[in-house]
């Protein structure tokens, strides 16, 4: 009986030992795959400059992992989750992509979380924004890197009925994000004691706001809530400023504004504005020094999004973690992701929890006066830093189930 | 107060109205749309880029040359119509004799040519454009800003000057008989070819200048012709490919059932156009306002 047992530990000892010596890089290279929106309302925030991020994460590195080449390949998914989840099954099923980047549009996000967890691929978020991903769509291989509608409602919405904004009107993009943004945005007023006392919802990258403005004016709500982003919230503000709304009184929350954005309204228009994000370029010397960077790559214009950044960092932690677990095998290099401190010129001492979130630091920042920006892109004023453990929805709270409560 | 379908009559009245200011873009739009395809037989896809090449050209002409917006709104057309009589004598011209669908590709192309050049220029968050009509009105049921006042009422005079000078105007008789018959006009010793390039630029300039209108509302944008052209062109086969009247009446009109459905059931505001045009296509095939040729 005693042999038998030893006869079988040595066994698994030895299946274990072979199983270690062939986990390691499948087709001897490490492809990464960035999609998002090369063209649209979101290309400035993501696109182009998402793959740049990518590739000086890779080139930052030393260009081989484990001893193995890197590549960056990269799709256009016009925020349609079909299309997306097109690129993405034929990516992993003909090219032996192992981990997806970027993808923001949360409808395109969560069809592809559904497809690496299937397929067994890692799935680094920056773009998406939608809380569900490491709610109740959580993988275990799929990383929610950037921020969240949670984080967003927690920064904007919270210090806006904080300052007496209590009584709220929104308007919703139609689709996963905007509904999430919206619902967690919806419970940080009610807690803190104002009303919803309206919603519109309007077709992603509409053209004309006005009609929806016009229905916001007449609720009387105090804040209206932009639960939408990119050209869409680009066009709120702007038409906003048209039809008086502002100097009538009513004030506008953007709820996921980005740099892109306010540069494109220009600060007379955007000035005020209290916005979310987990990263702003002209924070401290690391981020200067490496939106320097980005920016003179990038055509020598524009400084990195809070996204582009976050693509950065994300696939710097997932070489890290492939580096460290000798596999790009998807569930034993999420492992080691979640093992790993996360330290770079975004994020200090972040970590990821068993859902997939990130917990990081989110910034409460002011748009400026014209008059008070000193040189080019000098946008913002930093309100607080609300640290990644009070920023983020408590684990138990997401309904993630791989969290076992 | 009495409430009609569940909102009250002021704000249907200011949805009506904001639903006039944007079949204003659809009327003009359709309209250079309608008169290219009426006289030249071209549906030119183009004219979304067009559209934008006006804002552009109107942008670029207040940040770098110092011209306003009322001059733009001169300046901008006739840049952006030259570019078309470039592109008429280079390639649409070699077209005219093949079916619709060469013209429809080629031109389908330079779309993709010309948004994809701004894109890689300019970025896809656009341009910001000063209001040169800040302020507005209060109407009692709305506040109406100046400009979209503006808006209105310009693309109505452009668009009933259009109708007049080819229904009415011996020009417009020319225009339409070399459609129809053009060695017989020739031999009357009209230079056809020449006019059909003329008629082409005005359409192209007619794209322009709402493009010109539009900077001060909308983002500079390059996708801002490729958003709004399809509906242009559902527009335009609502009211009947080629019919400028019909283009006129249907842009407006459309521009009024959008605004409603926004108030009503706003998910809907982006596909209820279709749907109309699916059902004009079902009863009318040539559109409510064309003749079956």
């Amino acid at each position: 009986m005693k042999q038998t047992i030893s006869m079988l530990s040595t066994a698994a000892a030895f299946v274990f030992a072979t199983g270690a010596a062939t986990a390691q890089i499948s087709d001897d290279t490490v492809k990464i795959g960035v999609m998002n929106d090369q063209s649209g309302l979101y290309a400035d925030i993501t696109g182009p400059g998402s793959v740049l991020a990518a590739r000086m994460a890779v080139e930052d590195f030393g260009g081989k992992v484990a001893g193995k080449s890197i590549e960056v390949l990269f799709a256009d998914h016009q925020n349609k989750p079909d299309i997306g989840a097109n690129v993405v099954r034929q990516w992993i099923d003909t090219q032996q992509v192992d981990a997806i980047a970027d993808v923001p549009t949360s409808s395109v996000a969560l069809a592809v979380q559904e497809i690496t967890r299937e397929k067994n691929r890692m799935f680094l978020m920056s773009g998406p924004a939608s809380s569900d991903l490491t709610g109740k769509a959580c993988s275990e291989t799929g990383i929610h890197w950037t921020y969240d509608t949670y984080a967003l409602a927690n920064g904007t919405g919270k210090a806006l009925v904080k300052q007496g904004g209590d009584s709220w009107f929104f308007l919703t993009a139609d689709y996963a994000f905007g509904h999430a943004l919206e619902r967690d945005t919806s419970k940080f007023v009610q807690e803190g004691g104002g009303k919803v006392l309206g919603v519109v919802r309007h077709p992603l990258s509409t053209a004309d706001f006005s009609s929806f403005l016009l229905q916001a004016q007449a609720s009387k709500a105090k804040i209206i809530g932009l639960a939408n982003a990119g050209g869409d919230t680009i066009n709120s503000i702007k038409q906003a400023s048209e039809f008086g709304i502002v100097a009538g009184g009513q004030r506008l929350a953007g709820l996921l504004v980005f740099i892109n954005d306010v540069h494109a309204l220009g600060l007379k228009t955007a000035q005020g504005l209290v916005i979310s994000e987990s990263f702003y370029w002209d924070l401290n010397d690391e981020t200067r020094a490496f939106s320097k960077r980005f920016a003179e790559k990038n055509k020598g214009n524009m400084v990195p999004s809070m996204i582009q950044a976050g693509v950065y960092g994300a696939v710097s932690h997932y070489l890290k973690a492939v580096q460290a677990a000798g596999t790009d095998e998807a569930k034993a290099v999420a492992k080691k992701m979640k093992e790993l401190p996360i330290n770079d010129f975004m994020t200090k001492n972040g970590s990821i929890r068993e859902d997939g979130r990130v917990l990081r630091d989110m910034h409460l920042l002011q748009v400026k006066k014209p008059e008070e920006s000193k040189y080019k892109y000098d946008y913002y004023k930093v309100l607080t830093t609300v640290p990644g453990t009070e920023a983020f929805r408590p684990l138990a709270q997401g309904g993630c189930p791989l969290v076992k409560s | 107060m009495f409430e009609l379908l569940g909102i009250p009559p002021q704000a249907l009245f200011g949805q009506l109205l904001l639903g006039l200011i944007n079949g204003a873009f659809y009327a003009m739009l359709s309209l250079g749309l309608a008169v290219i395809f009426g006289l030249l037989n071209v549906i030119n896809f183009t004219h979304g880029a067009q559209y934008m090449m006006g804002a552009f050209v109107a942008w670029f002409g207040l940040q770098f040359l110092g011209i306003n917006y009322w001059v733009a709104l001169i300046v901008s057309p006739i840049v952006v119509a030259i570019s078309g009589v470039i592109l008429e004598q280079l390639f649409l011209k070699r077209l005219y004799h093949l079916d619709h669908l060469y013209g429809l590709l080629l031109t389908f192309g330079f779309v993709l040519i010309f948004e994809g050049m701004f894109r890689y220029g300019f970025g896809s968050s656009g341009q910001p454009y000063e209001n040169p009509l800040p302020g507005g009105v209060n109407l009692g049921f709305m506040f109406l800003p100046w400009y979209r006042g503006w808006v209105v009422v310009a693309s109505l005079i452009i668009c009933l000057a259009t109708w007049f000078i080819i229904e009415k105007t011996k020009l417009g008789a020319y225009l339409r008989a070399g459609t129809e018959n053009p060695t017989l006009v020739r031999a009357f010793g009209i230079n056809v070819p020449r006019m059909i390039t003329l008629t082409y630029a005005f359409g192209v300039g007619l794209a322009a200048f709402a493009g010109v209108m539009a900077a001060p509302i909308y983002q500079v944008n390059p996708t801002m012709g490729s958003n709004l052209i399809i509906v242009v062109f559902a527009v335009v086969v609502i009211g009947g490919m080629g019919s400028i009247m019909g283009s006129i009446v249907t842009g407006f009109g459309l521009g009024v059932i959008e605004g409603l459905t926004k108030v009503f059931y706003p998910q809907a505001s982006a596909t209820v156009i279709f749907v109309i045009m699916t059902i004009v296509l079902l009863v009318r095939p040539a559109g409510l306002f064309g003749t079956q040729r």
